[in-house]
């Protein structure tokens, strides 16, 4: 009988990079989703420890709104070339000039249009799976979500009809045109995401740390108001009558600006942050995702039409 | 949640729960999860608005397992649900199955990666056939560790002989159908998920109790599934960097995958299956850095001293306790998909890392789950679970179910759709 027993995070990690070569060992053009965000840069250190000192198996891709926090932006592409891995970007603003993006208003947010550009580029590089970071803890929806997704030639994910998915025997097997969304930390925890930033000492986007930012109180929410893009253009203009205060906050998730909004924190350190998360009481998702509080299966419905 | 750094890390368990909504399983499920703080406000005031909206008074703590807009449409739940939670030393996965007969395919699906399963049993009613069906399904798929929770004691009065008479008769259930062979770990608490008595907080009410509570007991359960020591290392992935600039890179060849069962160090000698060649270990890596010892569960990098061609699908052992390698197989076998298994067709196997065409050479008998009397079949129909034969065009590196269960299980693919349509025990 063997004794060790693997430390929480050890067993997450063990099994995320044991799924990652499973897609390498399964999949013939699997890719890998970067966003900057820290669920995706947990996503590479898992990926270093699984196949360094070997290069990637996959491309990194990243779905950019051309609505993203210029700091996570930066991030990403410095982290890429740091790490020598092919970083491949498409962008939500060439759908809407193909015209396959329609925004209903000009401010709208272009979160859930990923999903659109998202399936263009799996069309384009034939991609057969896609590697996320999405975990099971963030939604409802999510909760039943397999760790090897299957998703039908229009990129949709059915939840009646998912693959049994038993032992750690994962299935990525597809024809031609269908893909699988494979989800290495699914069963990790805000808190373990944060441990594990914690643990292995990683960098993260100044965003995510306390700051002073000028905001708005919006439908019960923060709002970042005046926020200038890698571009030069300056989104989210105060509203009339809005009053602009000047905040200390941060984000616990980070996404499409119009849809994120951060929290009031303290926290300028990751083991401040490890504490706050402890004692909060509020989730993720709750707290800062704008577009998950229209409807109690707002998030199924983006899963359905190919959303992550 | 508590903050973790003072405390030891005692590992990760998975465990699963059986039973329906009527014996206040997902009561017990919103229990822990509730006196665990892993609900949070927001969630809670969004179930109490969906509880008044359907006219209940009480929050409805069952909402919190309902994931998906057609379960929450017609009040039951489809699938397995995944829940989370921390007690600042351990970290939990709950599989949260629903306990219907035509769940089975389910239950089996969330018993395949649990180390524990708690048995719901209703005080008022006692043993019932599907408590049969569910502790037959923890034993065929191997929970280690069985907790029975005799719920709701408070609408007996907590009555410790009625209590005493249920252990009775489960123990004799058990031991009349040959569940749960020697060495089986089960316990049996009584409790009432209502009130939280025997669940995080010791009850009062029945201080005639001495044992654990329920999260004692989870607290205490050794984490591992390891029953073999036998070093067992299904290649996933070949590492071979064949880097140019780098000469001490250019002869890398890192054989990659999850140590499933046993340990490998630096000078181990292994062989590879199915060539059969030896080699010791020249290294144990992960993420390119050297670790003094592999461990069950722990996904690393194995380099050899000699050059061997080894690829996905081939299996590191040591020599001593080398496991079989079969080309005919026999099995208890859990059909899951709606058409049913034909003897006529050639299907795919994927056992460890490994994939092969198979066919089915006989049906020997079908279990009726709820009796687990043997049942004359020749097909299967979803739900099934039948002891069969397959032939197999490539061999397996297999062990006994019973004796290890990463290379004792396998599942069965549909090749026409990908479908996985079959959950294999090997015997």
């Amino acid at each position: 009988m063997t004794t060790k027993t693997l430390s929480h995070l050890d067993w997450l990690e063990a099994e995320a990079i044991h799924i990652m070569r499973e897609v390498a060992g399964q999949c013939e053009r699997p890719v890998l989703l970067f966003s900057g965000g820290k669920d995706s840069i947990c996503m590479l250190r898992i990926a270093e420890k699984a196949f360094r000192p070997g290069k990637f198996p996959f491309p990194l891709l990243h779905i950019d709104t051309g609505h993203n926090y210029r700091e996570v932006v930066e991030f990403r592409d410095r982290r890429a070339a740091e790490l020598g891995e092919r970083l491949i970007v498409r962008s939500v603003e060439d759908s809407m000039r193909r015209g396959t993006v329609v925004l209903k208003t000009p401010d709208e947010s272009r979160n859930k249009h990923q999903a659109v550009t998202l399936l263009e580029a799996i069309a384009e590089f034939e991609f057969d799976c896609c590697i996320g970071g999405a975990r099971r803890d963030e939604e409802k929806a999510r909760a039943k979500e397999r760790v090897m997704s299957f998703r039908d030639e229009f990129g949709q994910w059915d939840p009646k009809n998912q693959r049994p998915e038993l032992w750690s025997l994962y299935n990525a097997r597809v024809h031609r045109g269908e893909n699988i969304r494979a989800f290495p930390i699914s069963n990790w925890t805000e808190m373990d995401v944060w441990q594990y930033i914690e643990r292995e000492k990683l960098e993260l986007p100044s965003i995510y740390f306390a700051h002073q930012r000028p905001v708005v109180m919006r439908g019960g929410a923060i709002m970042p108001v005046n926020v200038t893009l890698a571009g030069g253009e300056v989104l989210n203009q105060p509203r009339a009558g809005e009053a602009v205060l000047d905040m200390q906050v941060r984000f616990r998730t980070v996404g499409d600006i119009p849809c994120t909004a951060p929290v009031p924190s303290d926290a300028d350190s990751v083991e401040k942050i490890v504490l706050e998360t402890a004692s909060t009481t509020i989730t993720e998702r709750g707290a800062t995702r704008l577009d998950d509080q229209t409807s109690e299966a707002s998030m199924e419905q983006r899963k359905k039409e190919g959303y992550f | 949640m508590n903050t973790p750094e003072h405390l030891p890390d005692t590992g990760l368990l998975r465990f699963m729960t059986c039973g329906s909504v009527d014996d206040g399983k997902s009561t017990l499920i919103g229990r822990l999860l509730y006196d665990t703080k892993a609900i949070l406000v927001d969630t809670l005031s969004a179930i109490e608005k969906t509880s008044r909206k359907r006219g209940m008074e009480a929050v409805d703590l069952s909402l919190l397992t309902d994931g998906l807009q057609a379960e929450r449409e017609q009040g039951i739940t489809i699938d397995v649900a995944y829940r989370y939670f921390s007690t600042g030393t351990r970290k939990y996965i709950i599989a949260d199955a629903p306990g219907h007969e035509q769940y089975t395919r389910n239950m089996v699906t969330a018993a395949s990666t649990a180390n524990l399963a708690i048995i719901l049993i209703d005080a008022r009613r006692g043993v019932l056939t599907q408590t049969r069906r569910h502790s037959y399904l923890a034993h065929l798929v191997n929970i280690p560790h069985i907790v029975v929770a005799v719920n709701k004691m408070d609408l007996i009065d907590h009555d410790p002989a009625r209590f005493d008479a249920i252990v009775a008769e489960y123990k004799g259930f058990v031991e009349k159908m040959g569940l749960f062979g020697e060495g089986r770990d089960i316990r049996f608490i009584p409790m009432s998920a209502l009130n939280g008595d025997n669940i995080v907080e010791r009850s009062e009410a029945m201080d005639w109790y001495q044992g654990p509570t329920l999260l004692e007991l989870l607290e205490r359960v050794p984490a591992g599934h390891g029953r073999t020591e036998a070093f067992r290392f299904p290649v996933q992935f070949v590492c071979r960097p064949q880097d140019s600039a780098n000469p001490e890179l250019h002869d890398y060849r890192g054989f990659q995958g999850r140590i499933e069962s046993g340990t490998v160090r630096a000078g181990d000698l292994l062989t590879a299956l199915p060539n059969g060649r030896e080699s010791r270990v020249k290294a144990v890596q992960i993420g390119g850095v050297a670790v003094a010892e592999g461990v069950p569960e722990q996904s690393v990098t194995i380099l050899l001293e000699d050059e061997i061609d080894i690829s996905r699908g081939d299996m590191l052992v040591k020599a001593a306790e080398a496991p079989r390698q079969q080309k005919e197989i026999e099995a208890m076998l859990c059909w899951l998909s709606e058409t049913p298994l034909s003897p006529a067709r050639t299907y795919l196997i994927r056992h460890t890392t490994r994939t092969t065409k198979a066919k089915l050479t006989g049906v020997a008998f079908k279990v009726d789950v709820n009796s687990q009397a043997h049942v004359d079949a020749t097909q299967l129909g979803m739900n099934d679970i039948a002891r069969v034969g397959f032939k197999l065009a490539q061999p397996v590196f297999a062990d006994a179910y019973a004796e290890n269960r990463a290379t004792g299980a396998f599942i069965v693919i549909d090749e026409s759709n990908n479908n996985t349509v079959g959950a294999g025990m090997l015997l």
